[in-house]
């Protein structure tokens, strides 16, 4: 399976010796030709880390730019900088990041395994990612696009005068990335599961990576087909979406959105894993609800595919078309709410303490709410009309995407670090990067409500005087933001080597990937567990058993 | 410029129900948000891991807890839906005595056309308290015509017409924008919604450049198109008559049976094979590519200028568009 060579003593997992970080050599090659999940999931950690930073600093811009209502740079550049920051995040960061980083490392550790059930394919997966990546950075430097993520034809296909096709070869390369780690995680489960690890017995996290690579494998190829239509049209003039040439643009929306809203519930649905693991955890109770929180998540996936057309609900689709994805847009609220419920209920009766995986997991749930709730008001048909396309739109879907996903993202990086790196991260930096992120988040997208319900648009480099208090507001929470999105890069990077020794289990936690040693040995665990117990079975515990 | 402006301007019938709407949906959200965030906090403090309080017979049963909140949540969100898609099909019904002013869409400006024939850009004069609709097309990529006043947009999509109707209700002058990403100067295709007391409008219609009136001018491109050597009155022609068909009913060969709208007349000039009328050979030629938006606006305005027309003079003795007996 792996390339290791298993030569360690099988004795009792101590801290660190033999482990996945040494095992296999420590040169470049070893790295970039690891057929380990760890390893991949640290060369993804790493190059998503750099997309993150490289989005974040559109983001930067493009707020630096709202400060003034008449905007600082040029139109043609501000539409390129929105262009970049949406293909970024959701393509390069926000869809790859949960999966292919801590999915990847634990999933196999979760469940008892040696390894993805395709590590050869798990690599080029992550080829397929960077080289994708390599493609869109050298799209935005010789020149960017100005399209948005949204690529709306006919204006990407024939009017758009930016380097578009090859943008959307960069995504349509990425999207391939997405398919294969999706397929992996789906056969893993199904396949590789230690003896005794039933279905219901599999941590959620694993449950939602699940139903995430479902997703991905059936509505990714969509995307790939209409991204490579639009370029079709654009290189060869055949007429599929420009009506001038015979086309039909809203058939691009319909096929756009059939990938992309489930693609919204591939971002959110990791993070849900993630929460479901911290809040038990900090909470030292079994989780509340367990099969409603699995299968809200299945329902999710599910449903997920027949609400896409909520998107367009000013496009010109008929009205009844309207009226069916409104109502079904509202019922896929419901599992959303159910989970939320679920670890409200999870802290009731608990003992809990307050590390910063838990503050980011509250963060998250807090955040994640009112990114939910107002997921109502643009399902909502009337109200849609009046705010699709402004600025109330950018913040709901930053709440469900940053306050949610980022959140869960920097809680699970925070949970698992000790057993990624052996090494504990300084916990009182931790939870001053944990609250500033929540409150510059607030600060930041808050007021981007009521710009649109007054009546900000989307993509404007430039906007009416009276909205600029609430531009000021929201630019100065994105530098808080920024802060806090910056501390994490460098006391980490501290922990790495001055960071004090985790042991195997840090947190006292059930999962079996605590059970083997921090940094786990190369092929995982030195015998495969055997399992006899449903997951979170927490007990108060005074203090953890550390080091 | 300095201040907090929360709300905007409430300047139509649509927009103060919508707002009444929204302070519904914030209710609902605040209540939900209340209890999640009050049991969270009160959770967080009263079972911290250092507090000594009781923690005994926890909640058991979860699937009856679980089941409540399931069908609670359900039903407010039921309630919010229906509320929401009342006032969306309010909005896409307009009343059958609205004005209509024909907008196109063209990178980066706002065309519009009043029926007596005045135009303006980027500024859209309305009378208060008078039903307008809308007939919204795009000359090149999709654009969308947004009045946050109103609480309405839509978009403008090239190759088709979507309406939006509104009445507004207060005198006054507001923004509006293109909502849709539209390229370079996107932020700056729009511009204002002046409404107007009816008195004032009229004087503002009689100001501009009179001109002939949209159907007027169609007319005359009825007959430069030629369209009138086969649709004309006097034409010997075996062609659907035009007077009296607007918004009436027309059965089609295929069976099926459409509205004679805006649509169907865009429709049947550049694509005439898509919508054979019943009892008709598909004789026409398709005029795509040779007519331009405005053009083809100011020929469905002349079409809908005959809908009161009957078809006297028609040497086939027929009402347009109904009761049609195939006779070859």
């Amino acid at each position: 399976m792996t390339t290791a060579t298993v030569t360690g003593k099988s004795d009792e997992p101590v801290v660190a010796t033999k482990n996945y970080l040494t095992e296999e050599g420590v040169t470049l090659r070893s790295w970039l030709l690891t057929k380990d999940h760890k390893r991949i999931a640290i060369l993804y950690t790493l190059s998503i880390t750099f997309f993150f930073f490289v989005g974040g600093l559109a983001a930067t811009l493009i707020r630096l730019n709202l400060v003034t209502p008449a905007g600082i740079f040029t139109p043609d550049i501000y539409n390129r900088l929105f262009t970049l920051h949406g293909i970024v995040m959701v393509w390069f960061f926000l869809i790859p990041s949960i999966p292919n980083t801590m999915g990847n490392f634990l999933i196999p550790l979760m469940i008892g395994a040696k390894d993805l059930a395709f590590p050869r394919l798990n690599l080029l997966s992550w080829y397929l990612y960077v080289g994708a990546g390599f493609l869109a950075l050298f799209a935005i430097l010789i020149g960017g696009v100005d399209t948005g993520w949204t690529f709306y034809t006919p204006f990407s296909s024939l009017y758009s005068n930016g380097y578009v096709v090859l943008a959307l070869a960069a995504v349509f390369a990425v999207g391939f990335s997405s398919i294969l780690t999706g397929l992996n995680f789906i056969v893993t489960t199904h396949r590789m599961r230690a003896p005794g690890m039933t279905w219901y017995r599999l941590p959620v996290f694993v449950w939602s990576n699940y139903a995430t690579s479902v997703i991905m494998v059936l509505a990714t190829p969509v995307l790939a087909i209409t991204l490579m239509l639009v370029a079709v049209e654009r290189l060869l003039r055949v007429g599929i979406f420009d009506p001038a040439l015979g086309g039909d643009p809203l058939l691009f929306q319909h096929l756009f959105w059939f990938y992309s809203h489930p693609a919204v519930y591939i971002m959110i649905l990791p993070g849900f894993g993630v929460i479901s693991e911290i809040v038990p955890c900090f909470a030292r109770k079994p989780l509340f609800g367990y099969k409603f929180v699995v299968w809200s998540s299945i329902t999710i996936a599910i449903v997920g595919f027949f609400v896409w057309a909520h998107h367009m609900f000013v496009a010109g689709i008929s009205l009844y078309a309207g009226l069916v994805f409104s109502l079904l847009s509202y019922v896929i609220a419901v599992p959303s709410a159910i989970k939320v419920f679920n670890w409200t209920a999870t802290l009731h009766k608990g003992w809990i303490s307050f590390d910063a995986p838990m503050l980011y997991a509250l963060g998250f749930i807090g955040l994640f709410t009112i990114g939910g709730l107002t997921g109502l008001f643009v399902a909502n048909l009337a109200f849609d009309v009046h705010v699709t396309d402004t600025y109330f739109v950018v913040a709901h879907f930053h709440y469900i995407m940053v306050g949610g996903m980022v959140s869960a993202y920097f809680g699970g990086l925070h949970y698992w670090w000790p057993k990624v790196t052996g090494r504990l991260y300084p916990e009182w930096w931790a939870r001053i990067a944990a609250l500033l992120i929540f409150f510059g988040f607030n600060l930041t997208f808050f007021p981007q409500f009521i710009l649109g319900y007054l009546g900000m648009e989307r993509r404007y480099y430039s906007y009416p005087p009276e909205f600029q208090v609430w531009n000021i507001f929201s630019s100065a929470g994105a530098s808080v933001l920024a802060i806090g999105y910056a501390l994490p890069f460098f006391y980490l990077g501290w922990s790495l080597f001055r960071g004090k020794r985790a042991g195997s289990n840090p947190w006292a936690a059930t999962g079996l990937e605590w059970q083997t040693s921090s940094p786990p040995p190369a092929h995982n665990f030195d015998k495969t567990p055997t399992v006899t117990r449903p997951p979170y079975q927490y007990r108060p515990e005074p203090e953890p058993q550390d080091v | 410029m300095g201040s907090m402006q929360l709300l905007p301007p409430t300047a139509s019938a649509h927009a103060a129900d919508m707002d009444w709407l929204f302070a519904a949906l914030v209710g609902t959200s605040a209540f939900i948000l209340l209890l999640v965030f009050g049991l969270m906090i009160l959770f967080c403090v009263r079972y911290r891991k250092s507090s000594k309080v009781e923690r005994g017979d926890r909640l058991g049963r979860t699937w009856r807890v679980e089941t409540a909140w399931t069908v609670a949540t359900f039903v407010a969100f039921l309630g919010l839906y229906f509320w929401g898609a009342d006032l969306y099909v309010g909005i896409h019904s307009p009343p059958k005595d609205a004005t209509d002013i024909y907008v196109v869409g063209k990178q980066w400006m706002w065309k519009i056309e009043h029926p007596g024939g005045q135009r303006e850009i980027d500024t859209l004069h309305v009378p208060v308290g008078k039903p307008v609709r809308l007939v919204l097309t795009s000359q090149d990529v999709i654009h969308d015509f947004a009045i946050p006043a109103f609480r309405v947009r839509q978009d403008a999509l090239p190759g088709r017409y979507e309406t939006l109707w509104f009445t507004p209700t207060k005198v006054g002058e507001y923004r509006l924008f293109c909502a849709e990403l539209c390229g370079t100067w996107h932020a700056r295709m729009g511009g204002s919604v002046v409404v107007m007391e009816p008195s004032d409008f009229q004087r503002w219609l009689d100001s501009q450049d009179p001109g002939p009136s949209l159907a007027q001018e169609g007319e005359a491109l009825f007959r430069s198109y030629g369209c009138s050597g086969c649709h004309g009155t006097a034409s010997t022609v075996h062609a659907p008559k035009l007077e009296g068909l607007f918004s009436r009913p027309v059965p089609l060969q295929d069976g099926r049976t459409v509205v004679a709208d805006d649509r169907y007349i865009r429709d049947s000039i550049l694509k005439p094979k898509s919508e054979i009328a019943a009892g008709y050979p598909p004789v026409m030629p398709s005029f795509a590519g040779q007519i331009g938006e405005d053009d083809l606006l100011k020929l469905v305005a002349y079409i809908k200028s005959l809908a009161d027309r009957t078809a006297e003079n028609s040497q086939t003795g027929r009402k347009a568009g109904s009761a049609e007996r195939p006779t070859q």
